[in-house]
């Protein structure tokens, strides 16, 4: 089975400071993986490495077959980041930012109203700049952009933060979906409940390292040795259940 | 690469006009100068006229650095600088789409700048050909070279006050030539400013080169 | 280690450039003031001579080893914080000879023209280029992280360097196209035999000879410095790793 995404002893700096200090972690394509931890764990340090924003110091990483070592735009096209900053203009109204974002990932711009839609942003709230919408409408246009572009790999930062318990379930089966269709989900979060149910898997992140993976029933800590027998992250695809 | 500076400029001059940055801060900015301008240098007419076009080229220049930053302050809103980056656009189909974006509202500033040295400064345009020519390539150097520099700044913690410093010196070139050009239209003598036309053309184009090669890897550094 | 013999027999290479160095800036100053006699017409004034040109090439001659050092860390192939550190070292030195070429410069022109400042096409263009690399200097001072800042700044060393003969020429056309030489242009260059011809070429290898112990000595210092950022690197690993309890898994990788 192909990975979306392999990372040995991956090191990355940020301004000089060492952000991942060292990331074992294999991704398979399909699967949803949540990555937890605690604040400065290195967890959207280690999405932004996968997306090719935060250049790789040493180690391996390859995402979706492109070696980022060597090339990390190539590889920008094929993923889709919801970052803490939404990446949106606040001058443009929703709609213009959605269908901007499909331009830019040379879709036809008829996916706007359907990607507004499946967040429940219609009539007034797609005309109006989205500089003048609430936080969590700001959050749901964002997705939206993200779910428009149908990128093969999703990399969510704490994506449930400053959403409605119904937008959180819009945006759980937004992620249902893409699993579904076989989209492969890289979830950073410290929300343990919401995410735990998407998760085919559970990752721990600390201290810049992969400490702990498991299945999401009951994510497995390392011994004190920080050893279980084979590399952090490591695991077949057969040991994965999948979430229906 | 040409779609995606379209798409780029497009979305960039929605803004604008969105936004209004431009015609209620830069342009009165621009007229501003050209007040400022008289009170330094007095109320003598035939002295303002006679120092016309460079204080017009100057006008364009200062309101250049404010349109280049506020071109750049769009992308470092919110993350967008690197929803640029993560966008899978062609860098340097984003350079020529900002760089156009620039251009028009240059464009659209020089027009209410020479209308004022005209009108503020008794200016009397005779080549009106040479003065368009040499604006339009001087603008499309300006925003050239604006861009790249911005690149190099934007995304640094002191990149308002270093981007004057590193940009003002580079278009130097065009403040002459521009200057001399307009001096050679204000004052009939149009065979005068053909040289200075062609040096605007190089530096245009010189910049225009470089913008193209540079901003993939400068988006890329920082 | 290798790392550490290649430093010391650079030392002692260094210290030998500063030694002639030294001596050839002494022998300058011994011809220069004591030797030659003085101009006809410029009087003592003519001593200038011995080191304003001097210092000028050398100004030049930085920046030309900026813009080259930047091009070399640029080509992928030659890519190393050898020529980045290089480019950044020599710029340094160009901008305080190019102080220098202004300072000299204009005490030269004070009793000869009468003024401290001429808008002279070389004069004027040179002011610029000092402007110019003041910029890089500032921008290489941002703080940022390697790869990032180095192609930075050689990016905008390289735009900067397209930038000198355009500014050169059109600040040229600009003082002579419209209006004959003035009286402030008045021949600045002497008759030069004998003693002065020989003087003038040693001041031009005592300041190349300062300027190569400069270099080396500001090179020295640069990496000194990044040698230092990656022990305290390899240390934030380890530390960091330490934060999550996985030192013993992989080992610290530098």
């Amino acid at each position: 089975m192909a990975l979306a995404a392999h990372l040995s002893a991956a090191v990355a700096l940020a301004d000089q400071f060492p952000v991942l200090a060292g990331v074992d972690l294999d991704v398979a394509e399909g699967e949803v993986v949540v990555v937890q931890g605690s604040n400065g764990a290195g967890k959207t340090s280690l999405l932004r490495l996968c997306c090719g924003l935060l250049p790789l110091t040493s180690g391996e990483a390859e995402v979706l077959g492109v070696d980022l070592g060597r090339d990390r735009v190539g590889v920008r096209r094929k993923v889709a980041l919801l970052g803490h900053a939404s990446f949106l203009y606040d001058d443009l109204t929703a709609a213009e930012n959605v269908a901007f974002a499909l331009r830019c990932a040379r879709l036809a711009r008829s996916g706007t109203a359907g990607a507004l839609e499946a967040f429940e942003l219609t009539g007034r709230v797609q005309r109006t700049p989205v500089g003048r919408l609430s936080a969590g409408q700001r959050r749901r246009v964002a997705l939206a952009s993200l779910v428009a572009r149908a990128a093969p790999l999703w990399l969510l930062d704490e994506p449930h933060a400053g959403l409605d318990a119904h937008a959180r379930d819009l945006l759980d089966s937004a992620v249902r979906n893409a699993a579904a269709a076989g989209t492969t989900v890289i979830l950073a979060s410290h929300d343990a409940e919401r995410s735990l149910a998407l998760a085919d898997r559970v990752v721990t992140m600390a201290g810049g390292c992969v400490v702990a993976s498991g299945s999401s029933a009951a994510p497995r800590a390392l011994d004190a040795n920080g050893t279980d027998g084979r590399m952090a992250g490591e695991r077949t695809l057969a040991e994965v259940p999948h979430v229906a | 690469m040409w779609r995606d500076a379209w798409t780029v400029a497009a979305k960039d001059l929605r803004i604008e006009l969105r936004s209004r940055v431009g015609v209620n801060q830069v342009v009165p900015f621009a007229v501003l100068v050209l007040l400022l301008f008289a009170f330094a240098l007095g109320p003598d007419r035939k002295a303002l006229a006679s120092a016309a076009a460079g204080l017009f080229w100057l006008a364009v220049l200062f309101s250049a650095v404010l349109a280049v930053q506020r071109s750049f302050a769009i992308e470092s809103a919110d993350g967008a600088r690197d929803g640029l980056r993560l966008s899978g656009l062609d860098p340097a189909g984003i350079f020529l789409g900002k760089a156009a974006a620039v251009v028009v509202q240059l464009a659209a500033l020089e027009v209410v700048v020479g209308a004022g040295v005209v009108v503020l400064y008794g200016a009397h345009m005779s080549g009106v050909g040479l003065v368009l020519g040499a604006s339009a390539l001087g603008t499309v150097g300006i925003a050239a070279a604006g861009m790249a520099y911005g690149a190099i700044a934007s995304g640094l913690r002191v990149s308002e006050t270093l981007l004057p410093l590193l940009l003002l010196p580079v278009v130097v070139p065009v403040l002459l030539a521009g200057t001399k050009t307009w001096d050679a239209a204000l004052t009939g003598h149009l065979a005068n400013g053909m040289p200075w036309l062609r040096l605007l053309a190089l530096f245009a184009i010189v910049y225009s080169a470089l913008g193209l090669l540079a901003f993939g890897p400068l988006l890329e550094a920082s | 280690m290798t790392e550490e013999s290649r430093t010391r027999s650079g030392s002692g290479a260094v210290t030998a450039l500063g030694v002639a160095a030294a001596m050839a800036v002494a022998f300058t100053v011994w011809l220069g003031l004591w030797v030659t006699p003085p101009d006809a017409f410029q009087h003592n004034l003519v001593r200038l001579l011995y080191i304003h040109p001097p210092i000028a090439w050398v100004t030049y001659l930085a920046l030309g080893v900026t813009a080259l050092a930047s091009a070399l860390y640029l080509w992928p192939r030659t890519r190393s914080a050898f020529w980045d550190r290089l480019a950044g070292a020599s710029a340094e030195i160009g901008v305080v000879f190019g102080a220098l070429t202004l300072i000299t410069g204009s005490i030269w022109g004070r009793p000869t023209w009468g003024v401290w400042w001429t808008w002279d096409a070389r004069l004027t263009s040179t002011a610029l280029l000092e402007l110019l690399y003041i910029g890089y200097l500032a921008l290489r001072q941002v703080p940022g992280s390697m790869p990032g800042r180095g192609k930075r700044s050689a990016i905008a060393a390289l735009i900067a360097f397209a930038d000198v003969p355009v500014d050169h020429f059109s600040v040229l056309w600009w003082r002579t196209l419209h209006q004959a030489p003035s009286v402030l242009n008045a021949d600045l260059n002497p008759t030069i035999h004998g003693s002065m011809a020989w003087t003038l070429m040693l001041g031009f290898i005592a300041f190349t000879l300062v300027y190569g112990w400069l270099l080396a000595m500001r090179y020295r210092i640069a990496a000194a410095k990044d040698a230092t950022e990656d022990v305290a690197l390899a240390a934030a690993v380890a530390e960091r790793r330490l934060e999550g309890g996985t030192a013993g898994i992989v080992g610290a990788k530098a």
